[in-house]
C-alpha cells in the first residue's frame, strides 16, 4: 500500500488519481499515524510554506513514523514540491528545521531585476537526468510543471537525479538510497508524471 | 524558457459545459469531470475552465465542482469566473487551482487584484480581456457582466501587466469565438508587443495551421481552443478532443 501523506498542504487528490491511472499498489490519502507504520511506500506532496509544513507532520504525529518508514523500514520516499524541500535540512523560507534526511539546504531564487525572471518559477520545464534513477530515464526529451520560489541545494553530488534550468541549472529531483525528491509536480504533468510514478512504484 | 503551450478553454454555464458563438447561444456540451478525463488522456498542457454566468448572475465559485476538476486534472488548472475577494483567490489555490483568471474584478474591483497579485505572486493570477469591434468606436474591451473602462484593448493589457501586476494576459477575441475563422492574429500581435508577460491567444480556432500560425507569427505564448476540443467539426456534433502537439509545436 502507498499512503500518501495529507498534513493539510494543499489538494493532493490529484497524486492519488495518477496513481490509481497508472494501475500498480492501491494508494490511500492519509494522516494517520498508523496507516503511515504500515505504508510499503510514503508520498509526501504539498503546496505552501516550509514551517508551516512541518508544524503541520508534528501537529498530525508524522515525524516519528515518517523517520522510521525513512530511516529504520526504509520504504520508498517521494516528497513532491515543499513535500522534496522537507526533506532537507532547513530552508531559508522559515526556521524549523527540515527532516534532515538529504544533505541539502532549501534556498530562495534570486534574480537580478535585468533578467527579467520571475519568482515563483512556474511553468513547464525540461529536466535533465544527472545519473541513472528509477524516477528520470528513458532516451526522451521530458519536461515537467513546475510551480517553487525555493530550490534544493544538495551538498553531495551524489545525490543530485536531475536539474532544470530558470536562469542557472537548479537541483530539480534528489535521491538517497530509498529517499527521493522532486520539485515538480508529476501529477500535473501528464505522461511525463506518470512514467515518473511508475519507476517510483516499482523503485 | 517558456514552453508554448496549447489548451482547451472550457466554458461553464453553472450546470455543465456549454459552447458559445460570439458569446452567445450556450449550446450543451457534457460534464466537465468526464471532459478532462478525455484532456488527460490527450496529454493537454494546462486546463481552462471559465463559470460565463458566476460574474453576470452574479454568484461565487462552484467550489466543490472546482475542487473535483483540480482532483481529475493531471495538467496545471486555471479558473475564471465569479471571483470576488483575496478569500476566494486563497480558497481555490487550496483547492489546487493554479492560476485565477480575473476579468469582471479587474473592472470593478481592481484593488482586489492588485492585492491578490502581491500576496500569491503575479504568476499565479491571469487577467482575461475579452474585446470585440464596435460599430462607432473600433475594438473595444467588454465585459459582460458589467464594469468598463475608456483604455484601448493594448492599454487595457497593459494596465493589467503594470498596473494590477498579473502574471499572464488571456486574449479573447469576442467576435471570433466559436466561428472557426482563425485567430485575430492583429490584435494578438499588438497586445503581445506591447506586454511583456506571457499571452494566451483565445476565440477562433479552427484548425491545426490557425494554431501553428499563432504561435509562430504572433509573440503568443499559449493557444487556447473552444469548439475544436468539443466538436467533431463545425456544424456537428459534440466530440471531446484536443489536437497532437507535436503537429502543431513539433515535440512531445
Amino acid at each position: 500500500m502507498i499512503a500518501i501523506v495529507d498534513y493539510d498542504m494543499g489538494n493532493v487528490a490529484s497524486v492519488a488519481n495518477m496513481l490509481k491511472r497508472i494501475g500498480g499498489p492501491p494508494s490511500v490519502l492519509t494522516r494517520d499515524p498508523e496507516v503511515l507504520r504500515r505504508a510499503e511506500r510514503i508520498i509526501l506532496p504539498g503546496v505552501g510554506a516550509f514551517d508551516k509544513g512541518m508544524r503541520n507532520l508534528s501537529a498530525f504525529g508524522l515525524r516519528a513514523p515518517l523517520d522510521e518508514a525513512a530511516l529504520e523500514r526504509r520504504v520508498p520516499i517521494l516528497g513532491i514540491c515543499l513535500g522534496m524541500q522537507l526533506l532537507t535540512k532547513s530552508s531559508e523560507e522559515g526556521a524549523e528545521p527540515g527532516l534532515g534526511w538529504i544533505d541539502a539546504t532549501t534556498r530562495r531564487f534570486r534574480f537580478p531585476a535585468d533578467t527579467g525572471l520571475k519568482v515563483p518559477h512556474m511553468g513547464w520545464n525540461y529536466v535533465v537526468a544527472k545519473r541513472p534513477n528509477p524516477l528520470i530515464n528513458g532516451a526522451d526529451r521530458k519536461r515537467f510543471y513546475f510551480v517553487h520560489g525555493y530550490y534544493v541545494e544538495c551538498t553531495r553530488p551524489e545525490d543530485v537525479l536531475g536539474t532544470a534550468c530558470y536562469g542557472a541549472d537548479f537541483v530539480c529531483a534528489i535521491g538517497r538510497e530509498n529517499i527521493y525528491g522532486v520539485q515538480f509536480h508529476p501529477e500535473k504533468s501528464h505522461k511525463f508524471g506518470m512514467a515518473l510514478l511508475e519507476g517510483f512504484v516499482r523503485a | 524558457m517558456a514552453l508554448k503551450r496549447i489548451m482547451p478553454c472550457l466554458l461553464f454555464d453553472g450546470r455543465a459545459l456549454v459552447k458559445t458563438v460570439r458569446f452567445r447561444n450556450p449550446q450543451y456540451i457534457g460534464d466537465p469531470i468526464n471532459a478532462i478525463k478525455i484532456y488527460n488522456e490527450k496529454e493537454v498542457d494546462e486546463l481552462v475552465l471559465l463559470d460565463i454566468n458566476a460574474s453576470r448572475d452574479p454568484r461565487p465559485p462552484q467550489f466543490d465542482l472546482i475542487k473535483e476538476c483540480a482532483s481529475e486534472c493531471f495538467m496545471p488548472f486555471s479558473y475564471g469566473g465569479g471571483v470576488q475577494s483575496v478569500e476566494q483567490f486563497a480558497r481555490l489555490y487550496k483547492l489546487g487551482v493554479e492560476k485565477v483568471i480575473v476579468n469582471t474584478l479587474c473592472l470593478k474591483s481592481p484593488d482586489t487584484v492588485r492585492e491578490a497579485t502581491r500576496q500569491y505572486g503575479a504568476t499565479s493570477v491571469v487577467g482575461a480581456v475579452d474585446y470585440k469591434r464596435t460599430f462607432l468606436r473600433g475594438q473595444q474591451v467588454y465585459s459582460a457582466a458589467g464594469g468598463r473602462t475608456r483604455r484601448s484593448v493594448v492599454d487595457h493589457c497593459r494596465y493589467l501587466a503594470d498596473d494590477l501586476g498579473v502574471g499572464e494576459i488571456l486574449l479573447y477575441s469576442v467576435d471570433r469565438d466559436g466561428t472557426w475563422t482563425g485567430y485575430d492574429l492583429e490584435t494578438i500581435r499588438m497586445v503581445g508587443e506591447a506586454v511583456s508577460i506571457p499571452l494566451i491567444a483565445c476565440g477562433g480556432a479552427g484548425n491545426v495551421a490557425h494554431l501553428r500560425q499563432v504561435l509562430a507569427e504572433t509573440p503568443a505564448n499559449a493557444a487556447a481552443l473552444g469548439s475544436m476540443a468539443v466538436y467533431q467539426k463545425q456544424g456537428m456534433g459534440v466530440l471531446i478532443n484536443f489536437p497532437q502537439r507535436r503537429l502543431i509545436l513539433g515535440d512531445d
